[in-house]
């Protein structure tokens, strides 16, 4: 993002955690309040980075190993003649799905509950700090009225 | 709310409703709205937004074609080459456009795009699929853009779905035995709307890590920080309360608090219940069964056997339209860590699609019992339930991707044929008022009452 830009600025889908990075804009007069919204909005960009990296990556590894396994069951290699990737079909990778699901659903649980407790926050210092500024701002254009 | 549900409008809003559908703003087949904005004749119409709606919906069963890692099918490998020519296509297009902000850039050659688009003869879903990841490796300023507002609130709140929400409570309210009431109509299909708004965008605010880890919705506004979540929830109470307000008070407290029950069952029960249990399909199928509740209940005011009927006609096909869309789309919803019975029990996903698939005939029968059709209903309507029941049965037995989709594509025409055919067949309010002049008196004056 270019040096003189006032705004966040968002880029393409990361490649591991399919979430869009946010580099944030640091005011010069940054207020507290203000501090405390873009640390929150870093701790979660953060924590959700972490773990969709981590749970894709893990589906990714999961995938390979359970194809394998099933075509070395059938007697198959990775690779046939024609060097296509060989592949199993949508019920017998269904049986996978199922399986990664109901490992998976404590920590999905746990980040449900995570994650909603940090976009209620961030949504919140948001209200709280657009509230500041329009205050700040009816409180200028008084000002300004008056002179 | 579930993917897709839709229902014909009464044939007088039908030019209403196209407008509607107008200006949802899909830019990928601008030429087809001419098509049904001149037809007047009410079968063509639903025909060609048939072939709309097939359109949308196979576009984005491609897309998910595309990108799926191991596609079975052979249709996946010829989008890939074409879309290598399209890639290289926009590698000259973006070298020809002068260089300028990255904005402005991006929409020039968006616009040149969609020229190329139109002119070339290639497959929507491709196009698609190319247009949007050329946008999307740009890093973007998050700054609101006024004039792309609409088009992003419209996303939001899920305009699309939305639209056909509001053509379910307008079935509900003119299946209603009373006579009709143009501005209690609008009113009701006002505040619904309002409220269905309100709730979409509540529940994107509430999905933004897992809509960016599925392919079907990674495209969102929250998702894409084209808008920030504070936006979002400003808009959506500034849609719900108004439109709870806007039934409750222009129409009557018994649809204003069915509207705010719909709300709240879709944002704090169904949205969470996602990730929890699949308990959660039940859910968004009453979630789908209350607008034409509400409609029947603007109409007449009070919770009739009718009502109800509509209801569970609505609750019944939710199953196997969900059911088999889910079908599709496990590898993402096991990624995404959301419990569908498509994906943890899949026996009990093709049992509950034909079993309620059978309901719809039950259902369609018990509908001139309660007096709300002629007999002639479950008759007509006999072929279209055998229909998606066998449709059901198929999918039942072969539980593959090819029958899911027959099933699919089956329930987006059969609910709104159904709901015409009902109308069609509706027991006329005169024939009623011979029946008994006690209950008009009654009911006139509670029509007098309910006007505000």
């Amino acid at each position: 993002p270019p040096a003189h830009s006032h705004s966040d600025w968002i880029g393409p889908p990361d490649r591991l955690s399919n979430l869009r990075p946010v580099i944030f804009y640091v005011p010069p007069e940054e207020s507290a309040l203000e501090r405390r919204l873009r640390e929150a909005r870093q701790e979660a960009q953060a924590s959700n980075q972490r773990f969709w990296a981590r749970h894709n990556r893990a589906f990714r590894q999961e995938k390979e190993e359970f194809i394998y396994s099933r075509l070395k069951a059938k007697g198959l290699e990775m690779r046939d003649e024609s060097g296509q990737k060989a592949t199993l079909n949508a019920e017998e990778m269904a049986e996978f799905y199922k399986d990664f699901l109901t490992k998976n659903l404590k920590k999905h649980l746990q980040y449900n509950r995570d994650w909603y407790k940090h976009n209620f926050r961030i949504t919140f210092l948001m209200g709280q700090v657009a509230l500041v500024r329009a205050l700040r701002w009816l409180r200028w254009r008084k000002k300004n009225v008056q002179q | 709310m579930s993917a897709a549900r839709r229902c014909r409008p009464p044939r007088a809003l039908s030019g209403l409703f196209v407008w509607c559908l107008r200006n949802t703003g899909v830019r990928q087949i601008p030429c087809r709205f001419v098509h049904l904005y001149h037809v007047a004749n009410g079968r063509l119409i639903t025909f060609q937004y048939f072939n709309f709606l097939k359109r949308m919906y196979v576009t984005q069963c491609n897309r998910d074609l595309n990108q799926r890692v191991k596609p079975k099918s052979d249709s996946a490998v010829c989008p890939f080459h074409a879309l290598q020519q399209l890639d290289q296509e926009k590698k000259v297009v973006h070298e020809i456009s002068p260089v300028s902000p990255v904005h402005q850039s991006e929409t020039s050659s968006r616009n040149e795009l969609r020229e190329i688009k139109l002119a070339a003869e290639t497959e929507d879903s491709v196009l698609l699929v190319g247009a949007e990841s050329k946008e999307d490796r740009q890093w973007k300023e998050m700054k609101l853009q006024l004039d792309d507002l609409p088009g992003i609130l419209a996303r939001l709140s899920k305009i699309k779905l939305t639209a056909l929400v509001v053509s379910t409570t307008s079935a509900g309210f003119a299946m209603a035995p009373v006579p009709f009431e143009l501005s209690c109509f609008l009113l009701a299909s006002l505040g619904t709307g309002l409220a269905s708004c309100a709730a979409n965008s509540i529940n994107q605010f509430f999905e933004v890590p897992f809509d960016s880890n599925m392919n079907r919705t990674k495209n969102r506004p929250l998702v894409r920080g084209q808008i920030s979540p504070l936006l979002a929830v400003c808009f959506a109470a500034s849609c719900g309360i108004p439109g709870i307000a806007l039934l409750t008070l222009g129409v009557n407290p018994l649809t204003g608090a069915l509207g705010a029950f719909n709300i709240f069952l879709y944002t704090c029960c169904y949205t969470p219940l996602k990730r929890m249990s699949i308990a959660n399909t039940w859910v968004g199928a009453v979630v789908g069964a209350i607008p034409p509740v509400m409609g029947w209940t603007a109409a007449t005011g009070s919770l009739d056997a009718g009502a109800l009927l509509l209801g569970g006609i609505l609750y019944s096909w939710q199953f196997p339209h969900f059911n088999a869309l889910s079908w599709g789309l496990r590898e993402d919803y096991s990624r995404g860590g959301y419990c569908m019975m498509s994906v943890t029990h899949p026996g009990l996903c093709r049992r509950v699609a034909l079993r309620h698939c059978l309901a719809l005939i039950g259902l369609s029968t018990v509908a001139p019992v309660l007096g709300i059709t002629t007999w002639t209903f479950p008759v007509i309507s006999l072929p279209i339930n055998l229909y998606i029941s066998y449709l059901g049965f198929r999918f039942y037995r072969d539980a593959d991707r090819s029958s899911s989709r027959k099933l699919f594509f089956c329930s987006l025409w059969h609910l709104p044929m159904l709901l015409l055919v009902m109308f069609t067949c509706k027991k006329s309010v005169l024939e009623k008022e011979d029946k008994g002049d006690l209950s008009v008196g009654s009911h006139e004056t509670a029509v007098k009452m309910r006007l505000p």
